[in-house]
């Protein structure tokens, strides 16, 4: 809970964007990180003064972190940015929904497979063929 | 009146187009769809299909995004009736007392009886926004800036403070979003701000990666690998089983009509959405009753309340968002933003300017709620058997959406990269009992905030009192002080009193609020 602290601490750089008074540029974030901060500062403090906060998680894990599934996620856009830029539509496509399917418990490599398949196979008719998106099927480029 | 039923009749004419009527039929089959499936939201999907709609034109845009949200209010009651899972917040309630009415083969009823509550509900609710909007309207452009803020500040205040979770946080995640919609060029100096260094992020940060970050990755980071196995023994349900009896519908109606009633107050209210309508329904139901001890173990009324209530509120939302500018909550802080995406100022000279766009939307409503109707009766086996999709093949492709959602807003893999950085904090946010909900709202206001507060400061000639002296705007700065004062009366009692349940709690001090009104 303290973490949110650190949070609006984070926002305390808004502060040196410009302290223009007379509405310059800098007057907005400078307010609204001040307000920030103040706000991370109560809430630390019911925070620690133990009131009820009936559905507050304290702790920023949950009971069973699902660490490589989320490594999955996330991967799953991060490969997307790195095939798509170098090699079209249809490889970011792939790698993105057969990385990110690994991550479910459930689910096996072959699994994965078709899916990744079936959804390259309609995502390119759909969004290169029928919506026009500019992005190529597949090209390489470096 | 007159002029209400001729603007009406020419909304007709623009949704009855057929490339329109096709776009509000996706769009509540799509909704319709997603409100079955759980662990997909109307926020998620709506985001993810914002970008299609790009290159539709502005009414069909927002018909679609519309029917999304709506239908998607259907679909829910499926899920937490059938299934006892409450899959999306507002139907939360209905799962009291539709599961125990399917566990004893009343299932069908229970659907039943959701469908034709939910259209009165939605009925009144587009009733209420043909004649209302138009009022509120009138009075909103007299607006000067500073009313236009004090006004926003009420909106943004009760946005935050009236939804889920404690309003501090509520709050401080809108700050964040005010926060967030600052980044970019300075609309009057052109000076960067808070871009760190990315020339790609003097545009803002883009609205569609914010929410799917937000409500995409950050939600199925959530609820990946934690799904419990899903209890279909129940969810048998046929055509035939849906009709319900006269006696039950006689003995369901007042508690339609009662939940209609609840939902369309808690929408005038900004900031309190379908869930808390449906709450506050089923509370108020439960208090009327003559035998209260039955709710809880397949009571009718129990089931009829909350889904009217939900469905009068949904459509009741839409008054303050299309005649002010002023969204209540996520959703409509995104339709919001798919009609500024569209080049179309969101205000009250909305209704003026662009009436093909409101009363397109208001009929498109109808049609979208009967054809709603026609598709949950006899559909209802397909809607089961979407229940069964593993959420493992869903997230994947929902991720791939997602992406490629966001590649084409703007072309652009850096927004891919503005998605996954969102999405960590998003469901950091989360874990900390953070709604994520008040970002979307800050950041769709922000920009019109600032503008409009720097504009009453140059008036005014830097003078804040401004707020105070004009009537109007006091009046909403009052409206906020006694905002906050309820919610934190409510706090205090439950802090004596420990263990309240926060949400019994909070639509008890939404109806303080109206009283106080």
């Amino acid at each position: 809970m303290m973490l949110f602290g650190l949070i609006a601490a984070v926002n305390g750089p808004s502060y040196h964007v410009g302290t223009l008074m007379h509405m310059g540029p800098g007057f907005m974030p400078t307010a609204l990180g001040v307000v920030l901060i103040v706000l991370g500062i109560l809430i630390a403090g019911t925070a620690a003064a133990g009131a009820p906060d009936t559905d507050a998680e304290e702790n920023i894990l949950p009971p069973h972190p699902q660490w490589f599934a989320w490594l999955c996620i996330l991967a799953g856009p991060f490969l997307f940015i790195v095939f798509g830029s170098i090699g079209g539509m249809a490889p970011a496509t792939f790698a993105c929904v057969f990385v990110s399917a690994l991550g479910d418990r459930t689910s096996s490599w072959k699994s994965a497979l078709v899916l990744a398949a079936s959804v390259t196979f309609f995502g390119v008719v759909l969004f290169h063929y029928v919506l026009q998106i500019p992005m190529p099927v597949l090209e390489w480029r470096l | 009146m007159e002029t209400a039923l001729t603007d009406l009749w020419y909304g007709f004419t623009v949704a009855v187009e057929p490339h329109n009527l096709m776009y509000c039929f996706l769009g509540v089959l799509i909704g319709n769809m997603v409100g079955v499936l759980p662990g997909m939201g109307p926020l998620a999907t709506i985001s993810i299909l914002l970008p299609l709609t790009f290159s539709i034109k502005p009414v069909g845009a927002i018909l679609m995004l519309a029917g999304i949200f709506y239908g998607s209010q259907y679909g829910g009651a499926i899920c937490s009736i059938l299934l006892n899972l409450p899959c999306h917040p507002p139907h939360a309630v209905t799962c009291l007392d539709g599961f125990p009415m399917t566990k004893k083969g009343k299932g069908g009823v229970a659907l039943g009886i959701t469908v034709i509550g939910s259209f009165i509900g939605a009925s009144w609710g587009i009733t209420e926004m043909m004649f209302l909007a138009p009022l509120l309207v009138t009075v909103a452009l007299k607006f000067g800036p500073a009313e236009v803020c004090s006004l926003m500040l009420l909106g943004l205040l009760a946005g935050s403070t009236l939804a889920r979770g404690s309003p501090l946080k509520g709050v401080a995640m809108t700050v964040l979003g005010l926060i967030f919609g600052i980044v970019g060029s300075d609309l009057e100096t052109g000076t960067e701000r808070l871009t760190f260094g990315f020339p790609e992020l003097s545009d803002g940060i883009e609205l569609v990666a914010l929410a799917l970050g937000l409500f995409g990755i950050g939600e199925f980071m959530n609820s990946v690998n934690q799904a419990s196995p899903i209890n279909t023994t129940y969810s048998n349900v046929k055509l035939k089983d849906m009709r319900p009896s006269w006696a039950e519908l006689k003995w369901a109606f007042p508690a339609m009509i009662r939940g209609t009633i609840v939902g369309s107050l808690c929408s005038l209210i900004p900031g309190t959405g379908p869930t808390i309508a449906s709450f506050a329904a089923y509370a108020t139901e439960k208090k009327f009753s003559k035998n209260p001890e039955r709710f809880g173990f397949g009571e009718l009324r129990g089931v009829a309340s909350p889904e009217a209530s939900t469905h009068s509120s949904v459509q009741g939302d839409f008054i303050p968002t299309m005649s002010m500018g002023i969204p209540g909550d996520a959703v409509m802080a995104l339709m919001l933003g798919a009609l500024m995406i569209q080049g179309i100022v969101p205000g009250p000279q909305l209704i003026k300017e662009h009436p093909d766009i409101f009363w397109g939307l208001i009929a498109s409503f109808w049609i979208g709620n009967i054809l709603l109707v026609i598709l949950n009766v006899p559909l209802i086996g397909i809607w089961v058997k979407m229940l069964m999709i593993p959420y493992r093949y869903l997230y994947p492709s929902a991720l791939f959406f997602v992406c490629i959602g966001v590649y084409a807003a703007n072309n652009d893999m850096f927004q891919v990269g503005e998605v996954i950085a969102i999405g960590i904090l998003g469901y950091a946010l989360l874990r900390l009992g953070f709604q994520p909900a008040p970002i979307l709202l800050g950041f769709v206001l922000g920009p019109r905030f600032e503008e409009n507060f720097r504009r009453a400061m140059l008036i005014s000639r830097g003078d804040l009192l401004t707020f105070i002296e004009k009537p109007i705007s006091a009046f909403f700065l009052v409206l906020c002080v006694i905002l906050i004062g309820a919610q934190f009366y409510v706090r205090v009692r439950g802090w004596k009193r420990k263990k309240a349940v926060e949400n019994v709690d909070q639509p008890v001090s939404a109806h303080r609020l109206r009283q106080a009104e």
